[in-house]
């Protein structure tokens, strides 16, 4: 109705454009686009662009060492020296070997994780902890593994804990005389049982050579005089203290022999040597008097 | 009649989802403003713990965060006439008030006062199915009363069901539940021209906004001026705006009639740059600062200067005594309350309980107005400032704005309207399944 001319009263009205433009800018989505998401990826995009540089990326990194090294060093952060608890000396003193840090060193520096794997490698050692003591003292607690028996494999000799892992080696077996001899393929896997029988053939002890796994399945002990007392797959304690009562009984072992089969817990069987057999025969036919036989 | 229900749906159903999301806009499409009015929704009211009401008597559940007002453009007597010109003023409005809300509007509720508003009251009657009335025996009733050709072609603003009638007993206002065998109701029917509606809702759509209601200015004045009690027992409103005065007559808290008159405040102010030959401005400005309609001796000694900057001295020179422009304006202020007085005797007001008549709008600003129109329209004659609203600035909390209140307080608290009862069966043709269901289900 009322025109405005070009010479008269600007136009109050906003452009169609100018209108959109408004409630474009307020809708909350696009302002927060532009309030956070913009800004944000500017910054980003700017410091990108920066860090781009090689020398600039270089002594970027250079300083960012320095920053590091500077707290690393601060005294607070400083280990000194080593303490090791629960090993005998000999294991102390493998592990001072091969320990990979020199004294005095950052904490930061100190990869505790690579370190306690390292110790655990050890043969000697079961499982290892470390930790730093408030002081400056890096504290490592070993539990150590025992030698509970001798494992010949050939012609090679190791002590090994009731797992069966390997704990030293040996380069005779009188090194270690007090622990029992185990001999054969998967000897290892059954040490726990090994080591009971041979706590009941302590009887037999002077004449205990050693223990023989066959098949991967049952023990064989062997005495001195090439005697062998066959143990069953189970039960194998039992058919021991069978054979020690027997021995007791009736001096069982201390005949001529070849061994004593106890596979069959039930029929315990007697496996005579030449000789012996030979002399049985003998006695039977003065019994019966053919003297002449 | 089905056509109706659909869009009157839609708008519900968009005015309750930009409810839900928060913020509305309210625009007053008149002849001389353009006023927008941002509202936030945030959630339920505060009710006080003694008493149970709240504090704005059930209107704070709103708060109006951007008002706006701006001078109107291409429109004439309440009707869209340059569709490009009116767009510009409601995006000026609009651009305004979201500046000062700081959010933007994707819903508008608008109000306008042109397109001949009419009023036809309907009447039907309905047998009851059961002895007990039902929500679908009210949607029946709504559906047996009888529409007017005349009104089946206008585009239907308001239909209000303001009464209902069971056998014998009349003034139900909510009849479910009753016991009794006919059900009667009557309605209140408002419709405008369609043109004029449809020009509303495409200069809305131009300014990227969903229309999501529409209302009568004269019922949105209503609903802001009146006090409870004037609403319950009888009272018109008269909303004076610039190019059309629109009148709106309440009892029992429904509006019954609602009229217009074709002249306003803008009339007057073409009457004084006709008989004084200043701009139109100018004398929009004289009618403002110096306007009035009852005189007295010292007016005669008050000179109005009509300078208006030409550089003509011959023109820049003139003075009007105030009595001159008193004797332009009156005559033109008593034929809009005498055409008032008409509409009203038509439409039988004396014989409500209470006659009360509330004037409002930015004509009824003019000095000496009280003293007039009793003289027309009757003792009971106040001048009606509408409510006041949570968040509403002082500029926009006077007469002029009363419609404006109004529509806020349309777009919080809706009234029933013929659309949100159920629509009956007999609407329902195309589904033939539910009607088979529904009838199995009412029969047994």
């Amino acid at each position: 109705m009322r025109k405005m001319t070009a010479e008269g009263r600007r136009d109050p009205a906003p452009s169609l454009i100018a209108y959109r433009m408004q409630r474009l800018w307020l809708t909350p989505s696009f302002q927060f686009a532009i309030k956070a998401v913009l800004p944000a990826a500017a910054v980003a995009l700017l410091a990108n662009w920066y860090i781009d540089g090689e020398a600039i990326r270089r002594t970027l990194n250079a300083d960012i060492k320095d920053i590091r090294r500077f707290v690393a060093e601060r005294p607070e952060f400083m280990v000194r020296s080593l303490s090791i608890e629960g090993a005998g000396g000999q294991l102390e003193g493998a592990i001072r070997d091969i320990f990979p840090i020199e004294f005095p060193a950052s904490t930061f520096d100190l990869e505790l994780d690579r370190i306690q794997s390292l110790i655990e490698d050890l043969d000697s050692v079961a499982s290892a902890e470390l930790y730093i003591h408030p002081g400056d003292v890096l504290h490592i607690a070993v539990n150590e593994r025992i030698p509970v028996a001798v494992w010949r494999v050939g012609d090679a000799l190791m002590a090994i804990d009731d797992e069966g892992s390997r704990v030293a080696a040996l380069s005779r077996r009188a090194e270690r005389a007090d622990l029992p001899l185990l001999v054969g393929e998967g000897a290892d896997t059954a040490v726990p049982e090994a080591l009971a029988i041979a706590a009941a053939a302590e009887p037999l002890k002077a004449r205990l050579r050693g223990l023989v796994r066959v098949g991967q399945r049952r023990w064989d002990a062997v005495l001195d005089r090439d005697q062998r007392i066959m143990l069953p797959e189970t039960d194998a304690v039992t058919a021991m203290e069978i054979v020690i009562a027997f021995d007791h009984a009736q001096n069982l072992l201390s005949r001529d022999l070849g061994a004593v089969d106890m596979r069959n817990p039930r029929r315990p069987t007697v496996r005579m040597r030449a000789g012996a057999v030979d002399e049985l025969r003998r006695i039977r036919a003065l019994e019966i008097g053919g003297a002449d036989l | 009649m089905r056509q109706l229900y659909e869009s009157q749906r839609v708008m519900r159903n968009m005015r309750r989802s930009a409810m839900q999301r928060g913020v509305v806009a309210i625009i007053d499409v008149g002849t001389f403003k353009v006023a927008c009015l941002m509202l936030r929704f945030d959630g339920r009211e505060r009710r006080s713990e003694v008493d149970g009401v709240s504090s704005m008597a059930g209107q704070s559940a709103f708060r109006v965060v951007g008002a706006a007002c701006t001078q109107s453009r291409g429109v004439r007597l309440g009707e869209i006439e340059t569709m490009n010109e009116t767009e510009r003023a409601i995006r000026t409005a609009v651009q305004s008030a979201q500046k000062m809300a700081r959010v933007r509007a994707d819903h508008a509720i608008a109000c306008f006062s042109g397109a001949t508003p009419r009023s036809f009251g309907l009447t039907g009657t309905v047998n009851l199915t059961d002895i007990e009335v039902t929500e679908h025996d009210l949607a029946r009733v709504l559906a047996a009363c009888e529409v007017p050709d005349e009104a089946a072609e206008a585009e239907v603003l308001h239909a209000q069901p303001v009464n209902f009638a069971l056998d014998y007993r009349t003034g139900l206002s909510d009849p479910r539940g009753q016991m009794g065998k006919r059900l009667a109701c009557d309605m209140h029917l408002l419709a405008v021209d369609p043109d004029p509606v449809r020009n509303l809702v495409h200069c809305i759509k131009r300014c990227d906004m969903e229309l999501s209601g529409i209302a009568s200015s004269a019922y949105a004045s209503g609903l802001s001026c009146l006090v409870e009690d004037e609403r319950e027992l009888g009272a018109a409103c008269v909303d004076m705006g610039g190019g059309v005065t629109s009148i709106s007559v309440f009892m029992k808290k429904h509006m019954i009639y609602a009229d217009s008159v074709p002249i306003g405040g803008d009339y007057v102010s073409q009457d004084i740059a006709m008989g004084l030959k200043i701009p139109a401005t100018t004398a929009e400005r004289i009618k403002t600062f110096s306007g009035g309609v009852v005189a007295i001796g010292k007016d005669d000694r008050q000179m109005i200067s009509l300078a208006d900057g030409s550089g003509d001295r011959e023109k820049d020179d003139r003075v009007v005594s105030r009595s001159e422009l008193i004797g332009i304006i009156r005559p033109r202020i008593e034929e809009i309350l005498e055409e008032v007085r008409k509409r009203l005797d038509i439409a039988g007001f004396e014989q409500l309980p209470s006659q009360q008549i509330v004037l409002t709008g930015g004509a009824s600003l003019i000095t000496g107005l009280q003293d007039l129109a009793p003289r027309i329209l009757g003792n009971q004659v106040r001048i009606g400032m509408p409510l006041r609203v949570r968040g509403l600035p002082q500029a926009a909390s006077g007469p002029a704005f009363s419609s404006s209140v109004g529509l806020c307080l349309f777009a919080a608290h809706p009234q029933d309207e013929w659309w949100d009862f159920q629509s009956p069966t007999e609407l329902r043709a195309r589904k033939p399944l539910s009607r088979a269901v529904r009838w199995v289900r009412e029969n047994w």
